[in-house]
């Protein structure tokens, strides 16, 4: 859509643009266009020069199964995180769209875990389940269940699962409580008259016209599960123990910053760049009104 | 039940009328207990974990460390929060500091990205210019590239730069947003062309027309985001990892998890109170700009 009505002049314009685009520019088509570069280059031991290698990069990634071991951990844990802390937000939407005494609280105490950051609930967590300090953990192992997230790789990724998901129901509550608002008052009472309440009434009404929200949210929560999760990974486990909890993004931060392979983590970097385009094309195909400059 | 219950059609416009007819299984006055069990229990589940560090904050390090760890506060713990405000814990700045640099960061973020988004959005909406579109779609693709993704080569661009362990490196980079931008376009295009007319008749140019009308227009989103991209700026942790390794730039978050990592000596009081310290500003925030905040990020981001 295009406005009719518009001021002359391309200077002023072109001034008030130009902030965002050097910083665009500079910090985000630059550096990927690097990350592009040098997935397809191989560094030399000694750091004195590159020479241009083409896709073996991607080639060596996706023949070693550590890489491959970590995409399907990714997935297992994005679609874990997702599903879980959806169905909860879902649950208390829609009980708390009900017209009840002390609504207005109730959606305040569940809405302020939004501006929990994901390391802190990392630490909020730790406070819980640690197997020495952790009020849950010492209970578990006090009473017959070894745990130890430090140890058991299984139990450190229910752990970051768990406090992922945790930190994310407030933002799919949220979502899911305005969705709900937004269901016409007169198909509620059609539904009613219909006799249909409960369970079936949620099944055969609400969660169909709840479509278009949990669509969305699925997309946003696979994208925090995939990137926004790395404070509350990394403060807890570091990607461990061995490589248990390590999703890809740790893994691009340990291959990168810790190991220093430029090469690999440029390739994996470029495959993740794929991954959240896909993602974003996904969401805004779906609800495209918001793309047409 | 519901085929003995059909109501008379009298009671059908009864119940349609009534806007208290919250609950349709019980009558309106009965409360409705199943609602208050699991609301309650989902506020718990989130009120139970901050509690438990508020408690355990005001408890002694050393039984912590035992395992004593107790949902019961002493009251005579307090001191601890003057102490690690102070003096931060072992090895680590003080949380006094550590909080400034993180008020700053998520301020300069929150600040600088509605800025730079309101001018940006305003230029694309209201003016015709050569690569228009180009410009709008250069922003727009940064959407596809968070940093997650560019780890190493942003580095390298921050290093050449000389913005590694700066605060300018630590939020500048951060401002550039392209839902910022996506969200002012939406709100500009959809005001009437009859206002635009209006105020050009008056007599304004552009610039008077942006603080007059559009930023006045627009208020109730630039509060929503406001608290969104504070949120975002406060809670950042790759970011300030990547960039600044001197730990007078340390933020809150960075702090914490410094503290937590050297489990067998923590002072575990100290951290809990640091956990405290580091949640409460985002938290306020959120709590008191609830109203816009929750209704521009549902119009905003859908």
């Amino acid at each position: 859509m295009e406005r009719r009505t518009v001021f002359n002049g391309w200077f002023l314009p072109v001034v008030l643009v130009l902030p965002q685009l050097l910083l665009t520019v500079f910090f985000f088509l630059w550096p990927a266009a690097e990350a592009i570069w040098w997935s397809m280059t191989q560094q030399d031991p000694f750091g004195l020069g590159s020479t241009f290698v083409g896709l073996d990069n991607f080639t060596d990634l996706f023949s070693d199964p550590l890489y491959v071991a970590s995409i399907i951990r990714t997935l297992v844990f994005c679609a874990a995180v997702s599903l879980l802390s959806m169905s909860v937000a879902l649950l208390l939407a829609v009980f708390a769209d009900h017209e009840i005494r002390g609504r207005a609280i109730y959606r305040t105490l569940l809405i302020w875990p939004y501006a929990i950051a994901p390391a802190i609930s990392a630490v909020l967590w730790l406070f819980i389940l640690n197997p020495q300090v952790g009020l849950l953990g010492r209970w578990l192992n006090a009473h017959g269940v070894a745990w130890d997230y430090n140890i058991n790789g299984g139990q450190a990724m229910m752990m970051v699962i768990l406090a992922s998901s945790w930190k994310q129901v407030s933002y799919n509550f949220i979502f899911f409580l305005a969705g709900l608002q937004s269901i016409p008052r007169a198909v509620t009472e059609a539904a009613r008259m219909d006799g249909a309440r409960g369970w079936r009434r949620f099944r055969t009404m609400t969660f169909p016209l709840l479509a278009p929200t949990t669509f969305f949210l699925i997309v946003v929560n696979l994208v925090y599960a995939a990137f926004d999760t790395f404070g509350t990974i990394y403060a807890l486990t570091h990607g461990g123990p061995g490589k248990d909890t390590e999703t890809l993004v740790i893994k691009v931060y340990r291959d990168g910053v810790v190991n220093l392979d430029l090469g690999s983590s440029s390739a994996q970097s470029v495959v993740l760049m794929v991954g959240v385009i896909a993602l974003t094309s996904i969401q805004f195909r779906f609800m495209g009104r918001r793309t047409n400059a | 039940m519901s085929g003995a219950l059909t109501p008379a059609p009298d009671q059908v416009r009864g119940r349609l009328l009534s806007r208290q007819a919250g609950d349709e299984a019980l009558p309106a006055q009965r409360p409705d207990w199943l609602a208050h069990i699991v609301l309650g229990v989902g506020v718990l589940l989130f009120a139970l974990p901050v509690w438990l560090v508020l408690a355990g904050s005001t408890q002694d390090s050393g039984a912590i460390t035992r395992g004593d760890l107790s949902l019961m506060p002493r009251f005579d713990g307090l001191a601890v929060y003057a102490h690690v405000l102070m003096y931060g814990t072992m090895g680590t700045e003080p949380v006094w500091h550590m909080l400034l640099v993180s008020g700053g960061m998520a301020l300069g973020i929150a600040c600088g990205k509605i800025v730079i988004s309101i001018l940006s959005a305003y230029a694309v909406v209201f003016f015709r210019f050569p690569l228009r579109r180009t410009a709008f779609w250069l922003i727009f693709i940064t959407l596809m590239l968070p940093v997650e993704v560019r780890i190493i080569p942003t580095y390298a661009v921050m290093s050449d730069f000389g913005l590694i362990n700066s605060f300018t490196g630590l939020t500048v980079p951060l401002i550039a947003s392209a839902t910022a931008t996506l969200l002012f376009r939406q709100v500009f295009v959809a005001i009437p062309d009859e206002l635009v007319e209006a105020a050009r008749m008056d007599g304004a140019g552009p610039l008077r027309f942006l603080r007059d009308i559009l930023i006045p227009v627009s208020a109730a989103n630039i509060a929503a985001l406001f608290v969104i991209l504070f949120v975002y700026g406060w809670n950042q942790y790759l970011w300030p990892l990547l960039v600044a390794t001197d730990p007078g730039l340390d933020t809150i978050v960075i702090g914490i998890v410094k503290m937590i990592g050297v489990e067998t000596q923590t002072d575990w009081s100290a951290v809990m109170a640091t956990a405290v310290l580091a949640l409460l500003p985002p938290v306020a925030v959120v709590i008191v700009m609830q109203r816009w905040f929750v209704a521009g990020l549902t119009e905003g981001e859908k």
